[in-house]
């Protein structure tokens, strides 16, 4: 039978006569039961695994008493039992986490919360409660031997069969460079299959070699190694060894550094750029649906920012609807929130045309103010529904995390979004290009008198081309609501930036609106670095002004007798 | 020559308006100070400061009223001008604090302490002379509007894009003013000011008079704009709103005629906010947002555009309804001010003076006098038509 159960029921048995009269009998019986039970299915569980775990604990527990050449041994004989729970034993021990209990000599972690503290089992993980200062000892280490535990742990870790402890202790290697740790490295990289890793360890061994006493030619190959290695850790660890090393080899190790700047200077480009295209894809989205009804109606819709803003409330309402109609269904709640938002933001469009912008055509200044007043509403509308407060929306596994592309790193939302954005305007493109409501619409546009008079019914075209922009807005919504805060203000964020977009690129062609966009997102995150964000915007924002005295009708200008009014 | 632009000025309508406020300045004040308390007529300390603000909005209603009812220039911007007139005088204030301050540095204001400041910026010295002080409130916006619209309006730059872009100019200046290194207080601004000309700010006989002040530069506001709008000029400016590319093959030369309307306008506009500082105590970088700018502009449009007293009953119509909505009943006053812009653009194209106007011509058919039709020759007749692209067949 297994003492540890068996002194669980004694235990109980003991609290039971602590009890009030009241409950002791009923305590007393409940612990006859769990004696009982504890007698009857230990052997069950399992009496190798019991003897195991109770032989793991003995061995933590020897770490307690004795010198600290007796906590060296002990801790020999955890190692030699490759058990996972080793590493982190060995990590509080070394940082001084690791105390014995003084009523029955159990070796336990001890955090401090607030006076007290709170004790855990290095065994199987349980919860022990706290405790005061007073009744536990921690169990002390020296420098030789948080020396031993870290070539211990390293040992434990580096041959791990599991991936990601091995790269955090190659990382964790490359940060000490611990010469200690050299024949263990080597060990380890022999049977590394991982690139990854593999080019971790490498690099660790590289350091490692530089810091060491060597061979010139050793450390010449180390050197390379590091070269080879190309990333931004790399060049410190050479700048951290140029002025160590010996005179032979700093030429080496400068060259080295200077290559190793110019190919970072390329990467931070290919940074740069892949930030910039992410925000322009945003911008995008966000503008081209302006650049439509500004474009065919010479409508100014002051309350297209509240359109994205509905999107992105339609995107939330959808993954409430889904949680609590089919909960298997959360991680595909975008493919349900993409269409309920177009219909959803195309039906409030068509309801805004129909019901204000229709009286003001023809007095586009009107237009503006009304649709601002719109958009007040529409905002106090959301907040009197929802509240104030940001709204969280989960975001599907396959979006979240990021990915490494050689030395870039990347969101896998900011990829879907820019996927998304080409896609919406593929489609977009396709609509105008190639059906007879997109050939309606930019009749409309060039001339909608002689269109009107060729028979279109240029009002259902306006409502359409309302529809179709409030609607192209509400997907920008879905987008936004994956990478913002879904609040009642998401739209007045991105309002001015989308009719900077429409403005520099010119109505009435896409293209335009493709190119504003590119150019602005990619121009803001490569001021960024110089600049700050914040100078960045102002300088866009500056430029633009001059820019479009320049060009009074952005860069891809409709021509023609019917544009001049 | 001055006595006869003055005279021409001073149409019958204006004359009456600058007779109220000549007499709003007089007894404000005294209802205040000098009825005691418990008195019906007496007017309470803090109502002071709130009326004086009202009448700001209006001078500053008054000055887009200028450019976008008689000119037809869409400022989306005049929040800059008005922001940038109050920093000029927060900066005059924040120069008197002296050693008063926290940090009790002679010169530097607390915020530069703060910020590890050595010594103050260039564009600080002057500023604690009044008189500088009082020239950068109408120079700095003044400046700023004759570069901007130097360059639009010679490269016609007109309708919406133009008030896209003058609403990008307050949005960058909003950007440039939340930044601490610019030296101007950053996200706080300028506050806790002390003095004004050796007078205490907080003191009721000093609200009292900033009041006074305040109604009689609204009143010179209404002198200037209605001598230049009853002048040849204030003719072609119309014209310019009516048919810009009319009258420049006429002869005229409207982006010069645009211009002066837009520097005067924005000169009014600083004259607005620097008198708007003191009462109210505090100037920050929230007062360049866009939406102040739009929320000016549905100001003028509720009173009447392109009429004098218009924009002034509307400028006091909307805050004090703002004032009261705001603390009774906080959550609809989004709803209402929005409902407002709709109201007043799909209903009310004239705005409340156009209503009047509307009803005195029907009284006077009734009569069937047509001397007293109402014949404002800057009531906007027809030039609705005129603006933007045709109407779609309906």
């Amino acid at each position: 039978m297994n003492p540890g159960d068996g002194s669980n029921a004694v235990a109980l048995l003991y609290l039971s006569y602590t009890g009030d009269r009241a409950t002791k009998m009923a305590t007393r019986f409940l612990s006859l039961i769990a004696f009982l039970l504890a007698v009857v299915f230990a052997p069950m569980i399992g009496t190798s695994a019991a003897l195991a775990q109770d032989d793991f604990a003995a061995q933590v527990n020897a770490l307690g008493p004795g010198s600290f050449s007796d906590r060296e041994k002990a801790m020999n004989v955890l190692v030699a039992t490759g058990d996972e729970r080793v590493p982190p034993v060995l990590h509080a021990l070394s940082d001084g986490d690791l105390d014995t209990r003084t009523a029955d000599g159990k070796v336990l972690f001890a955090s401090k919360v607030g006076s007290d503290f709170a004790l855990k089992d290095p065994v199987d993980g349980t919860d022990l409660g706290t405790a005061p200062s007073a009744d536990i000892e921690k169990v002390k280490s020296n420098n030789g031997l948080r020396g031993k535990i870290r070539t211990a742990i390293g040992k434990m870790t580096l041959l791990s069969p599991d991936g990601a402890a091995r790269l955090s202790a190659a990382q964790n290697v490359l940060k000490n460079a611990d010469p200690a740790m050299l024949e263990l490295i080597d060990q380890a990289l022999a049977t590394e299959a991982d690139p990854k890793i593999k080019s971790t360890m490498e690099l660790a061994r590289a350091v490692i070699v530089l810091k060491t006493e060597g061979t010139l030619e050793a450390k010449r190959a180390a050197v390379e190694t590091v070269t080879s290695h190309g990333d931004r850790a790399a060049q410190n660890v050479l700048i951290n060894n140029l002025a160590g090393a010996p005179d032979e080899l700093k030429p080496l190790i400068q060259s080295g550094i200077d290559r190793l700047n110019s190919e970072l200077a390329i990467w931070d480009v290919g940074q740069n750029l892949l930030y910039g295209i992410s925000l322009s894809s945003v911008l995008l989205l966000a503008a081209i649906g302006l650049a439509i009804t500004f474009g065919v109606m010479g409508v100014i819709n002051m309350a297209h920012g509240e359109m994205v803003m509905l999107g992105a409330y339609t995107t939330y309402a959808v993954q409430l609807l889904l949680q609590a109609v089919a909960p298997g269904l959360m991680e595909y709640s975008l493919a349900f929130a993409v269409p309920a938002a177009f219909l959803f933001t195309a039906l409030v469009g068509v309801a805004i045309e129909r019901g204000i912008i229709r009286w003001l055509y023809g007095r586009p200044l009107e237009t503006l103010l009304a649709t601002w007043g719109l958009s007040l509403v529409l905002q106090q509308a959301v907040r009197t529904i929802f509240g104030p407060t940001n709204k969280p929306v989960t975001p599907p596994t396959w979006m979240s995390g990021t990915f490494d592309l050689w030395n870039l790193s990347f969101t896998w939302n900011r990829l879907w979004i820019i996927v998304f954005a080409i896609a919406v305007f593929a489609i977009l493109q396709i609509i105008l290009n190639r059906t007879p409501l997109g050939l309606q619409m930019r009749a409309v546009t060039q001339n909608r008198r002689m269109a009107s008079a060729m028979g279109i019914r240029t009002p259902f075209v306006d409502a359409m081309t309302f529809a179709l922009g409030s609607g192209i807005a509400g997907l920008a919504g879905v987008a936004l609501s994956q990478i913002d805060n879904v609040s009642p203000n998401l739209g007045q964020g991105y309002i001015i930036d989308s009719f900077m977009v429409v403005v520099f690129g010119g109505v009435g062609n896409l293209w335009g609106t493709l190119v504003g966009a590119l150019t602005l997102g990619v121009a803001n995150k490569f001021l960024e670095p110089y600049a700050g964000a914040v100078l960045a915007k102002i300088v866009i924002l500056v430029l633009i002004i001059v820019f479009i005295q320049r060009r009074p009708r952005g860069l891809f200008a409709l021509k023609g007798r019917a544009i001049e009014s | 020559m001055i006595t006869q632009l003055l005279f021409r000025a001073l149409d019958r309508k204006a004359i009456w308006l600058v007779a109220a406020l000549v007499f709003i300045a007089i007894a404000v004040p005294v209802a205040n100070l000098w009825i005691p308390e418990g008195n019906p007529l007496y007017l309470p300390n803090y109502a002071v400061p709130l009326f004086g603000k009202y009448l700001n909005y209006a001078l500053l209603a008054l000055a887009l009223d200028l450019v976008w009812g008689y000119c037809g220039i869409l400022s989306l911007g005049h929040a800059a001008f008005f922001s940038l007139g109050g920093y000029a005088m927060g900066m005059y204030l924040m120069r008197q604090i002296g050693a008063r301050g926290v940090y009790a540095n002679p010169v530097l204001p607390d915020f530069m302490v703060f910020l590890n400041y050595k010594d103050l910026p260039w564009f600080w010295n002057g500023f604690d002379l009044w008189w500088f002080a009082f020239i950068m409130v109408l120079f700095v916006p003044g400046l700023l509007a004759f570069g901007f619209g130097w360059f639009a309006f010679r490269s016609r730059v007109t309708g919406v894009y133009l008030s896209i872009i003058t609403q990008a100019m307050t949005y960058a200046l909003l950007l440039a003013f939340f930044r601490n290194d610019l030296g101007l207080g950053g996200n706080n601004g300028l506050t806790d000011f002390k003095d004004i000309l050796g007078f205490n700010v907080q003191a009721p006989a000093t609200r009292a008079t900033l009041f006074a002040l305040s109604a009689l530069f609204l009143a010179l506001g209404v002198i200037i704009c209605s001598a230049i709008v009853n002048s040849k000029l204030g003719k072609v400016m119309v014209a310019v709103r009516d048919g810009e590319s009319r009258t420049r093959f006429l002869g005229w030369r409207p982006e010069n005629v645009k211009l002066f309307a837009f520097v005067v306008s924005a000169m009014l506009a600083g004259v607005a906010g620097a008198l708007y500082v003191p009462q109210v105590g505090i100037i920050n970088p929230g007062e360049f947002d866009p939406g102040n700018s739009i929320e000016a502009v549905i100001w003028v449009a509720v009173g009447g555009r392109g009429t004098i007293i218009g924009p002034i009953v509307g400028a006091v119509l909307v805050n004090a309804g703002k004032s009261v909505f705001t603390g009774a009943f906080p959550d609809f006053w989004l709803y209402c001010l929005g409902g407002l812009f709709i109201f007043v653009t799909l209903f009310m194209p004239k705005g409340i003076v156009g209503l009047f106007a509307r009803v005195r011509a029907r009284k006077g058919k009734e009569a069937s006098s047509a001397a007293e039709s109402g014949e404002d020759p800057t009531t906007l007749n027809n030039s609705t038509k005129s603006l933007g692209k045709p109407e779609p067949a309906e």
